[in-house]
């Protein structure tokens, strides 16, 4: 994941930028030597390109770029940008001018591209992008039904900027919202925009942002800014791939925020597991403060900003806004309780004004195009876009940013171009570990995903993670996987989130182990209203969704584990074995080849048979079978 | 595998050479002494030694003027910190919810079984540590396994058996 990239180098003769007019300037000159219909190669490295080898093929290009004759022609450009999206169909490469896609790039493909595309205009069909279920090549990007279907606000920049040169976003309008504030609006101005805006925090409790930037600028004293980009969540990757792909946004909205409450020290706190953000951001502060853009003296104006990152250190609770700041001042995270609020006694007890990455993103826009434009995204309630990570069982993976009221349904086949393997779809869970598994679309057919709907189902928004569940998915395994990951997570200090989750993990792996006892989800149920009702943080009140949710909507699959004592989707071990069905196996052997303990037997075109005393029950067979011949009994 | 930088490699019981020029690089230099910057310069102590000896924690405390108890608060507190010496490989499997759905939990499962260890712990020759990390965002590629960070996509039991047999021949 940390491979060395290539890091664009500013001239050296880049002065600091010391008006807002002369940003606009910067920006125009940059504009004026670009030719936009200069042949460009946008090489995908977010986190699934990179563990698909595109850092390896950004290497190729050069190789062969700088290897080849080009007679007079203009010699492209190549750029390593964040995360595009698509994930599941990376390396992803985009040819410009043209918008041609190509996906599943590997080292090799890099010459013939060169060849026939860059040089001819020849596509190559192998590489173009085909959906799911039909041999039609579908050519430009924009046309692409995943990006179609989108409304990409905040990850407008995402895939065309080279996050580690700053003259790339800035061609692209960064920071021109922070010279317009700086220039044309009073601190007042701002907060009154972007809560006529009523952006509402991205982090998860939607809290609105004008509000909770109000409150802070009326609170004496040094106050600071604080980025949260601990996202924890598993399943979760849209912070990191928004930090990782376009951080000049996210620190363009810090210093607006800075400026509208009054404050000269932003913080920015960063898991340590996303090696690549912090990487991506210690690239490009230095690169806005050697412009003038962020730091001392910015644009000329005399406001002062001034960032530091911070790295957390694997504490799923430290985004918990208490505990994030406890663990800025290098102690153990433990969030406290909040009769006292952080925007007036939070980081150093000082006011603090914590908000999510994609929030901060959100902003710029907000400002250059005004509250009412950004209003006319989503629905009355909840406005604006939101960033899903969609993954799980699901075709198209990656990032996805809609309008807040989209149905579900679209997200899942629209979007995400439905369940892979013929499977059908059985619940999609949002919210990561403190949210909920929404049964679309047998019990409720679909939704509009807002913050009051999904509340309603008894899930949440929460930071955007968006995981599609088909029907080999053990909802009760599902249940203690989020029990097990909170319990691990859980900082300990209250009894009723530390011994309530103890106690459900308990009881759920006994049921998933087949020693489920009659009574056992009626005090399940009693023990997660009890966990949620009186904990101190978020976190805690939260803990039980999980469960809750899953037995109200899966409640018969509960009882076939605790009564019966069968697994229906065939995950917990002990409640189920696999067979060889005989009358659709085809003798094919790829089940065998695919046995890592051997216990699969069976002569070519003849029905093959488990050795269940050897099956590890490891799904490689189950998984592999085209016929769908191993069952689940 | 060049064994220049990694103090790790020369690691043979858990006595090790503690180069205090290096920590106060790190105490004083990098973080300036800062109390708020102690998360981090044990960062970048455990990324010099793979751990935190006791006597750089020791030593910390000392520069710092931070009681070792806190210290040690916070290293068991926090995921990332390890007391033990890791082992020369670092193998990594992630358990966040995309990889968990495909299968990563039976990965970790074999793994322990295989090597005797369960997450967190080293082999008793220290040639591997296996780890769990709860998603590193390659959700796509799932499930994922992380080799001395380097990202392994759509890993499988076969793959995690080789790497082991590689391991074991070295």
């Amino acid at each position: 994941m940390t491979e060395a990239i290539q890091t664009a180098i500013l001239p050296s003769e880049a002065a600091k930028i010391m008006s807002p007019e002369g940003l606009a300037l910067f920006r125009q000159e940059l504009l004026s030597g670009h030719d936009p219909n200069a042949p460009l190669v946008l090489v995908c490295c977010g986190t699934g390109c990179r563990a698909a080898g595109s850092v390896a093929v950004v290497d190729k290009f050069r190789q062969v770029l700088s290897g080849t004759a080009w007679n007079g022609k203009v010699v492209p450009m190549i750029k390593h940008t964040g995360c595009h999206g698509l994930c599941s169909r990376g390396p992803l490469v985009v040819i410009e001018p043209g918008d041609l896609f190509y996906q599943r790039v590997t080292v090799d493909d890099v010459e013939e591209i060169v060849n026939k595309t860059i040089l001819n205009n020849e596509t190559i069909a192998r590489l173009q992008y085909k959906p799911a279920n039909s041999k039609e090549v579908i050519s430009k990007t924009s046309d692409i039904p995943y990006y179609a279907k989108q409304t990409r606000l905040v990850l407008k920049n995402i895939g065309k900027v080279d996050p580690t040169d700053i003259r790339d976003s800035i061609m692209r309008g960064s920071y021109s919202a922070l010279a317009k504030v700086l220039t044309r609006m009073s601190p007042q101005d701002v907060i009154n925009e972007v809560a006529d805006s009523k952006l509402r925090g991205r982090g998860g409790a939607g809290f609105p942002t004008g509000l909770k930037w109000e409150s802070c600028a009326r609170q004496e004293g040094t106050r600071y800014v604080i980025c949260n980009a601990d996202e924890g969540d598993p399943g979760a990757f849209m912070d990191g791939a928004l930090l990782e792909g376009d951080p000049h946004s996210v620190l363009e909205g810090m210093a607006i925020c800075a400026y509208a409450i009054g404050s000269n020290r932003g913080y920015m706190y960063v898991r340590a597991e996303y090696p690549m953000a912090v990487k991506t951001l210690t690239i490009a502060i230095p690169q806005a403060e050697a412009l003038g853009l962020l730091g001392e003296n910015i644009m000329g104006t005399g406001f002062n900003f001034k960032v530091t990152i911070s790295t957390g250190a694997g504490a799923f609770v430290c985004g918990e806004s208490s505990a994030l700041m406890a663990s800025l001042e290098g102690k153990v995270g433990r969030p406290r309780p909040k009769y006292i609020r952080s925007v007036e006694k939070g980081f150093r007890d000082s006011p603090s004004n914590l908000n999510n990455v994609e929030t901060y993103a959100n902003i710029p826009g907000i400002i250059t195009n005004g509250a009412e434009w950004y209003k006319s995204y989503g629905t009355q309630r909840s406005s604006g876009t939101k960033v899903f990570a969609l993954t799980g069982n699901v075709n198209n993976i990656g990032l996805v940013e809609v309008p807040m009221g989209i149905s579900l349904m679209e997200i899942v086949f629209g979007i995400g171009g439905g369940i892979p393997n013929k499977r059908a779809l059985k619940g999609v869970q949002t919210g990561g570990p403190s949210g909920g598994c929404i049964p679309i679309p047998h019990t409720i057919p679909d939704i509009n995903v807002g913050y009051g709907k999904l509340a309603e189902v008894g899930s949440i928004m929460g930071s955007g993670g968006m995981i599609v569940m088909d029907e080999d998915t053990c909802m009760v395994e599902v249940a203690r996987y989020f029990v097990n990951f909170l319990f691990q997570e859980s900082c300990g200090q209250c009894t009723p989130c530390r011994e309530g989750l103890i106690r459900m993990r308990e009881i759920l792996t006994r049921i998933t182990q087949g020693q489920g006892k009659e009574g056992d989800i009626e005090l399940l149920e009693e023990i997660g209203n009890f966990t949620n009702s009186f904990s101190l943080c978020g976190l805690g009140t939260s803990a039980a969704n999980p469960v809750l949710s899953t037995i109200r909507y899966f409640r018969e699959e509960y009882n076939a584990h605790v009564r019966d004592k069968k697994c229906p989707a065939g995950v917990c071990k002990p409640l189920f074995h696999y067979e060889i069905n005989p009358e659709t196996c085809t003798g094919c052997g790829l089940c065998k080849s695919k046995c890592p303990v051997k216990a699969i037997s069976g002569e070519k075109k003849k029905t093959h048979v488990i050795d269940q005393s050897l099956c590890i029950k490891c799904m490689e067979c189950y998984k592999g079978c085209k016929f769908r011949s191993v069952i689940i009994k | 595998m060049s064994g220049t930088a990694c103090a790790c490699r020369e690691i043979k019981s858990r006595e090790i050479e503690i180069d205090y020029n290096l920590l106060d690089k790190i105490i004083r230099v990098d973080y300036g002494g800062n109390k708020e910057a102690m998360i981090m310069m044990m960062q970048a102590i455990q990324q010099v030694y793979r751990f935190l000896p006791e006597a750089a924690v020791q030593y910390l405390s000392q520069v710092i003027d931070v009681p070792t108890t806190k210290i040690y608060e916070v290293a068991t507190f926090y995921a990332s910190f390890s007391l033990e010496p890791k082992g020369k490989y670092i193998l990594s499997v992630c358990t966040g919810t995309a990889c968990h759905l495909r299968g990563s939990g039976g990965m970790v499962e074999h793994i322990s079984k295989r090597l005797g260890i369960t997450p967190g712990k080293t082999t008793s020759d220290l040639k591997l540590t296996l780890e769990t990390v709860n998603c590193v965002g390659a959700c796509a590629v799932a499930p994922v396994v992380v080799i001395d960070e380097k990202c392994h996509p759509k890993a499988d039991i076969s793959m995690l058996n080789d790497f082991i047999d590689h391991l074991n021949a070295e």
